[in-house]
């Protein structure tokens, strides 16, 4: 029975060979801005699919079987890192049997490890919740790590795949063109936002708040990672009811009940802010997706 | 240094270009040294960044400070999110310690007070006299079993795992090798290897660690048909197909030295098992696994029934199960709601000889099979509630053994439970179960609280 298996799973390989010759390679992204980053600098050459949409938590997600299908395709796992994703990768890479993403790999790729982390630390004790030692994991709120990121994901295609090496090189320089310009212009739109002060669900935005001079006032978690509680919420009523704060942001698999609560007691703006492409409906790829935070950001604010 | 880097890339693609096939390894060499320089590139990059914040959060800090003093009068929050002072360390530096390479260390605590109607000395299945670990759960304040894991890769091509479980065991302590294992992870062509003791792939339960089961007590079948939980040594090799359906086939030989295999028969490879697994999404917001195992172990002197006075199978015991699990969450977002359904089917098939305490061995050949189907409803973060029922299906061995514990049960072994639990973090969980139990020899009713709490480092689970 068991060389009957052996040899089925051999007849199997082989009629399932053609696949693994597939001509675009292949971009499996823990998170849809790693993959929008793909496509932009890859273009046709690259097939993306990203783990996780925009209304979903991704410090937590089951490592499904339709996941550990595609990390067994993949050329190349690209992922924010800082152990935003400890509760599922490992267990997608330990299952898929695809040595070449295995971390160490050229085809593995941690996008945080290529810009300024913030918020690392060495003391770490569960009690203050989930704390990512490494450094806060929410990189791609600030479009200049992104910047960063571009040029070693563009290098890292190139070298999964050198015989294209030109078009990624070209696809990075276009790409890196209309980026700059947009980042202009943002900056230059998001101005009026210099100064005020957010209170934030969790800390997922304290590289935008770095990026456009924003100032993080409390955020409606406690303890990170665990739900905001109604001490803390009263807490913060008080606190907040005379002013000190000008919006309350959550992403949009946030639960809207906290924010909701908090908005109608001092009466601030609260404000659900894509966190990646695909969280509303008019970011649909990178560039959509900072137009649309900095403008629902304005609205709050009250400058249209 | 940006240099030497574009410079051994350029060198590797000039190398490349004018290469014939056959130097393909020297190819693979290269890469790993240009990768090797890489990350060694990007440690020092990341370590110049370090430095750099630490000046950058210093400034903001004393920028902070500044204005915190010029605005005494203004009834600013307290910096409780502000930045720390702790915060401007960094993660641990690369190299120096001799820490560094430690294993990953997690301790998992579980403990159990449980109620009893009835006498849980007296349990026992008619028909299906229990192996191994299996049994009910300790009476009273208990404190289980503590799991000491450790885990880490072993260089670039395997990765070991250790599960000490810390018991008491009659007032003695003891330490048991729950599962170590060795696991090859650089195999080509989608195979994966493992060697060591592990839990068998057999089944869904099986493989996965008590810890993350939804219930504190294993299904029947898992009590009847697998000694609570079926471990053993060997090695098993795996390999998924490069499909969008998640296809997973299987092996294992194995030692056969645990239930429900015994003596390890066949000079110590006394079992195999076989199993296939598949997968997929439904949308956006559902998944499901099913699959199907084999398990063929041949029995020397299997013990089971009264510890003291054992009954003693010798011959084959094969094991079929067909696995299904659905999970559900709202836009996939696990977080706050989801529901788990999940049910097995197995079908044992014992053929051999039995002998009795103080008798002589009397062929033996009876087809059981046993079953659970559970629910497990998450409505709001932190809070779970979760319904099972499970049952075994008796078969007659034959009038021998009318009157003995091997004969059928009147009516088929039945349970229902319920549970509800509450998890203030993924590393904390509290549990209140209740079980309406109709498998032993009187109806009882149990329920119980347990703890499960995890320090250290936590695995990622699987799905």
């Amino acid at each position: 029975m068991a060389t009957a298996m052996i040899r089925m799973m051999l007849v199997l390989l082989l009629a399932v060979s053609p696949h693994m010759a597939s001509a675009k390679l292949n971009v499996f992204a823990c998170e849809p801005e790693w993959a929008a980053l793909a496509t932009e600098i890859g273009q046709s050459l690259v097939e993306t699919y990203s783990a996780t949409t925009a209304l979903q938590d991704p410090h937590y997600i089951q490592a499904r079987p339709s996941l550990i299908a595609k990390v067994r395709q993949a050329d190349l796992v690209i992922c924010s890192g800082a152990e935003l994703e400890i509760g599922w990768l490992p267990a997608l890479l330990q299952k898929a049997n695809n040595r070449g993403v295995m971390p160490g790999q050229p085809g593995f790729m941690e996008a945080s490890n290529h810009v300024l982390r913030l918020d690392a630390t060495t003391s770490v004790d569960r009690a203050q919740g989930d704390i990512h030692p490494r450094g806060n994991p929410h990189i791609q709120t600030n479009p200049h790590n992104l910047t960063a990121v571009a040029r070693a994901l563009g290098g890292r295609l190139k070298d999964l795949d050198p015989d294209n090496a030109g078009a990624y090189e070209q696809g990075l320089a276009g790409f890196l063109e209309r980026w700059e310009a947009a980042i202009a212009k943002w900056e230059a739109r998001a101005a009026p936002l210099r100064g005020s002060r957010a209170i934030t669900h969790h800390k997922s935005w304290v590289y935008l708040e770095r990026w456009l001079g924003i100032e993080e006032a409390a955020n409606l978690e406690a303890i990170p990672g665990l739900p905001p509680t109604a001490t803390h919420l009263s807490r913060l009523t008080s606190e907040f009811k005379d002013g000190g704060a000008d919006f309350i942001v959550r992403s949009p698999y946030q639960d809207s009940r906290a924010s909701e609560w908090l908005s109608e007691r001092i009466g601030v703006a609260a404000v659900v802010l894509p966190l990646t492409v695909g969280g509303t409906d008019k970011a649909q790829d990178l560039f959509s997706l900072f137009d649309d935070i900095i403008e629902r950001l304005l609205e709050a604010q009250g400058h249209d | 240094m940006r240099i030497p880097l574009r410079v051994a890339i350029l060198v590797l693609g000039i190398f490349s270009a004018g290469i014939a096939q056959a130097q393909q390894s020297e190819i693979e060499q290269l890469r790993t040294a240009v990768e090797a320089l890489r990350s060694d590139y990007e440690a020092r990059i990341a370590e110049l960044e370090r430095r750099l914040a630490v000046a950058e959060q210093n400034a903001i800090q004393a920028n902070y400070a500044a204005r915190q003093a010029g605005a005494a009068a203004q009834p600013t929050p307290p910096p409780e999110t502000g930045v720390r002072q702790d915060s401007l360390a960094f993660a641990p530096a690369t190299g120096s310690r001799s820490s560094a390479y430690n294993p990953a260390i997690g301790v998992i605590f579980q403990g159990t007070a449980w109620n009893f109607d009835n006498d849980p000395e007296d349990y026992a299945i008619q028909g299906f006299p229990l192996g191994g670990e299996a049994g009910p759960i300790d009476e009273g304040l208990a404190l289980g079993e503590t799991e000491l894991i450790f885990n880490a890769n072993v260089d670039d091509k395997f990765t070991a795992w250790l599960t000490a479980a810390l018991a008491l065991e009659d007032g003695e302590a003891i330490v048991e090798i729950e599962e170590a294992w060795v696991e090859a992870t650089a195999l080509p062509a989608g195979f994966g290897a493992r060697f060591g003791r592990f839990f068998s792939g057999l089944g869904y339960l099986n493989a996965r660690h008590r810890h993350t089961w939804d219930f504190a007590d294993q299904p029947l079948p898992y009590q009847a048909f697998l000694g609570g939980q079926y471990l053993d040594d060997g090695v098993q090799m795996r390999w998924l197909a490069p499909t969008d359906l998640y296809m997973e086939f299987g092996g294992e030989w194995l030692r056969g030295d645990r239930y429900p295999t015994a003596g390890a028969a066949k000079s110590g490879a006394g079992a195999y098992s076989l199993f296939a697994k598949f997968g997929g999404d439904l949308s956006a917001d559902s998944s499901w696994l099913a699959g199907v195992s084999y398990l063929n172990g041949t029995a020397v002197d299997r013990p089971s029934g009264d510890e003291d006075d054992p009954l003693l199978f010798n011959g084959d015991s094969t094991l079929t199960a067909a696995e299904f699990v659905w999970k559900w969450a709202p836009d996939g977002n696990w977080k706050q709601k989801n529901l788990i359904v999940q049910a097995e089917y197995f079908w044992r098939d014992d053929s051999g000889d039995y002998t009795l305490p103080g008798g002589s061995p009397l062929a033996y050949n009876a087809d059981q099979a046993g079953w659970y189907a559970q629910a497990v409803y998450q409505p709001v973060p932190r809070w779970r509630v979760g319904g099972r029922i499970d049952g075994l299906a008796g078969d007659s061995p034959g009038p021998l053994f009318d009157g003995t514990e091997l004969a059928a049960p009147g009516s088929d072994p039945r349970r229902y439970t319920i549970m509800t639990d509450w998890s203030n973090s993924e590393f904390s969980r509290l549990r209140l179960q209740f079980t309406r139990d109709e498998s032993g020899p009187s109806d009882d009713t149990q329920w119980g609280v347990q703890y499960i709490h995890s320090i250290g480092a936590h695995g990622a689970h699987t799905f």
